[in-house]
């Protein structure tokens, strides 16, 4: 492949969660909601209603002690390809293309201007990754000077989700170009989350890159719409074809199982 | 002290007594619009609906509307293209009432987004992959067909008529009146299907999600189907209402059971589809995503298998066997409770494919989330019943809705 090629070489971000690794400190949400200027209200009790574009389950094998076992989830929009590029749940379906699929980068943008709060797209959702703003953003005093200025913050009435931090991206290409680059580093573009997790159990990468730890992990699977080859990692819903890059590890079965819906009488069917 | 603005040889009740109903019913109108400035004003926070619940009351009551405002289309499209002459005698009506479902479809539409100073940005974003783009669109454009066809009566209002210019233009509109129908018949069928559309091509929902034709999936065809069905029963219960209400016949029976008859054929055949639909989807494309036809339906507080015996059963096959059976149709009680039935039964349907279709937990450690809407929603969902009456009360009071009434209801001094 020429230099050229190389470098117009479709990117794919993506994600790998390690699971067994995650303790669910929530960190990733915390750094999520600061570096996003993510809007919070005073009274955060009704969950269903609270804007968490970075969201950690609480998942059990549903067993008793000493059988009993936890797991963390974090949850970020998945960032789906859907079964063509670009068929994601939400995208497809946004009447105003206010949601759009970056065949460049693989990124689902939310283009908040265009947004008019149908909310078809958090229906078309499975994975509640979206959220719709109830209220104005109202910051406490003085906060307002901490927001971050390369996010754009949402007015009432329209719907948000995790960008991958997106303004990131972008800072790091700008970066770039200035020192007459064309190709970033592994290390040049991570998310927020990415960074905050203590325990490392997020990583961030070019799923099409072959160099980049994510890729090495997942072991994506082009002829299978990049099923994980690796046979600790699965995706979310991976059998309802919305085709996320965000990839979960997980040494226990069970765990693993979780991440999709079984019949009872059916085999775990894995790769 | 209006008499000269009511139609010729009918009999309409005092302006007081009328004025004191209209009052009546413009204080719950009133109330809708308070709910609904506060919407606007203060947003969407006034409603119970959550980021589970992202669709509910409203995006129901919509869907509900529009299935039985149903009747003015395929009326429209029995008289005019069909050629079935009788329903002439209930096609202002019919109209009418789909004037009334579609105005308050956009209306609740326009509430629903929270900030209707955005809701251009459907037309102008325009993504035609979605299904709801050609339901905005489609919607649009029926509603001004319904205009269309509504002006001619309005313009046969006693007074009005006797402008030559108005009388001409009432005339000449009735004459075209057939193409009108045809772009409405054509209209309805695609944007009642796009209704559809948009609850069966969500893939990443299993409850909702239908195979099909190329990029329709199977409640496309299905909502058409049950809108045209359901849609003129919906017309005749209203009839039934107003013949009940202002103590006269206003429609012959035997139009009524043409109507009646066809309806009962449609939802009979729909109901089967329908059936045969369930099964696919229980038996096939909910197992390929990792359920079963009672996870849908279990561990939750309140959708339970009943709904579906309700919707299929109750509000389908009941009532369609009633309408197809001669002794269904001219038995009054009967009648009015296949009628009745079908149009709980096609709601039940909208609804099921609004609100279940978002309980539904679909990630194995998800939840099902439940809702009750506020009163700001039930305020806002009652203000286009409210502003339906007040239309219907008007338009009867002034306009010749009904051409046998004179004839059913001789005026003898
Ligand atoms: S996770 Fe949800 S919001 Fe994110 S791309 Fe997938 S469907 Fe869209
Ligand atoms: S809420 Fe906004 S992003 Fe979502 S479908 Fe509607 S217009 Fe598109």
């Amino acid at each position: 492949m020429s230099k050229a090629q190389e470098h117009n070489k479709a990117k794919k971000y993506g994600m790998v969660i390690d699971l067994d690794k995650c303790t669910g400190c929530g960190a990733c949400m915390v750094a999520c909601m600061a570096e996003n200027n993510v809007p919070f209200k005073k009274d955060e009790s009704d969950k269903l209603l609270s804007i968490t574009w970075m969201k950690v389950y609480k998942l059990t094998n549903g067993k008793d002690f000493p059988d009993a076992d936890i797991c963390y989830l974090p949850r970020p929009c998945q960032h789906c390809e859907g079964q063509h590029s670009g068929h994601s749940p939400c995208v497809s379906v946004c009447p105003a293309t206010a949601t759009d699929y970056s065949t460049d980068t693989g990124i689902v943008s939310q283009i908040y201007t265009r947004c008019f709060g149908c909310r078809y797209c958090m229906a078309a959702c499975p994975y509640h990754a979206r959220h719709f703003n109830w209220w104005d953003p109202v910051w406490p005093a003085g906060m307002e000077k901490m927001l971050s200025p390369d996010v754009s913050v949402r007015m009432r009435g329209i719907v948000e989700k995790c960008s991958f931090c997106f303004h990131r991206y972008q800072r790091a290409k700008d970066k770039a170009y200035m020192e007459d680059r064309r190709e970033l580093e592994e290390h040049e573009y991570q998310t927020a989350c990415t960074q905050a997790c203590p325990a490392g159990a997020i990583i961030f990468g070019d799923l099409n890159n072959p160099d980049h730890e994510v890729h090495k992990i997942a072991q994506p699977d082009p002829g299978h719409h990049g099923r994980p080859k690796n046979p600790n990692a699965f995706r979310l819903l991976e059998r309802l074809g919305t085709n996320p890059k965000v990839y979960y590890l997980s040494s226990r079965e069970w765990v693993r199982k979780a991440g999709d819906n079984y019949l009872k009488t059916e085999k775990i069917n894995k790769h | 002290m209006d008499s000269a603005l009511i139609p010729k040889g009918v009999q309409r009740c005092s302006l007081g007594k009328f004025t004191l109903f209209i009052g009546a019913v413009s204080a719950v109108l009133l109330w809708g619009v308070y709910a609904m400035l506060l919407c606007w004003l203060k947003g969407l926070n006034q409603t119970n609906m959550n980021d589970y619940y992202g669709f509910a009351l409203w995006i129901w009551a919509d869907l509900a509307v529009i299935a039985l405002g149903g009747g003015a289309f395929f009326t429209g499209f029995l008289r005019y293209i069909v050629g079935k002459n009788e329903l002439k005698n209930i096609i202002n009506y019919a109209v009418l009432i789909g004037f009334i479902c579609y105005s308050s479809a956009l209306l609740i539409l326009a509430i629903d987004i929270g900030q209707p100073l955005r809701g251009w940005f459907i037309f102008w974003h325009a993504n035609v992959h979605s299904m709801l783009t050609e339901v905005a669109f489609c919607l649009s454009c029926y509603f001004g067909v319904l205009t269309i066809e509504y002006i001619p009566l309005v313009l046969e209002n006693r007074q009005l008529n006797k402008v030559p210019f108005f009388h001409n233009l009432a005339h000449n509109m009735h004459e075209v009146m057939a193409v009108f129908a045809a772009t409405g018949a054509f209209l309805s069928f695609f944007h009642q299907g796009s209704l559809g559309g948009v609850a069966g091509v969500l893939f990443g929902r299993p409850f909702a999600y239908r195979e099909g034709v190329f990029i329709w999936p199977w409640t496309f065809f299905l909502f058409t189907w049950s809108a045209a069905a359901y849609g003129p029963c919906f017309t005749l219960s209203l009839t039934k209402l107003l013949e009940k209400v202002s103590g006269k016949k206003l429609v012959k029976d035997n139009v009524v059971e043409l109507l009646a008859k066809i309806s009962g054929w449609m939802i009979i055949t729909y109901i089967i589809a329908k059936i045969a639909d369930t099964w696919y989807w229980a038996a096939v494309t909910a197992p390929e995503g990792g359920f079963t036809l009672m996870d849908f339906y279990s561990n939750n507080p309140l959708y339970g298998i009943w709904i579906l015996v309700l919707e299929i059963v109750i509000g389908g096959i009941i009532p369609g066997l009633i309408l197809i059976t001669e002794t269904g149709r001219k038995n009054k009680f009967l009648l009015i409770t296949a009628i009745i039935l079908a149009c709980i039964g096609v709601s039940v349907n909208r609804w099921v494919m609004v609100l279940q279709v978002m309980a539904v937990p679909v990630m194995s450690f998800d939840i099902w989330a439940m809702y009750i809407p506020s009163w700001q929603e039930v305020a806002t969902t009652i203000l286009p019943v409210a502003y339906g009456v007040i239309l219907v009360a008007l338009s009867y009071r002034y306009l010749p809705i009904f051409p046998q009434e004179r004839e059913l209801n001789p005026i003898t001094d």
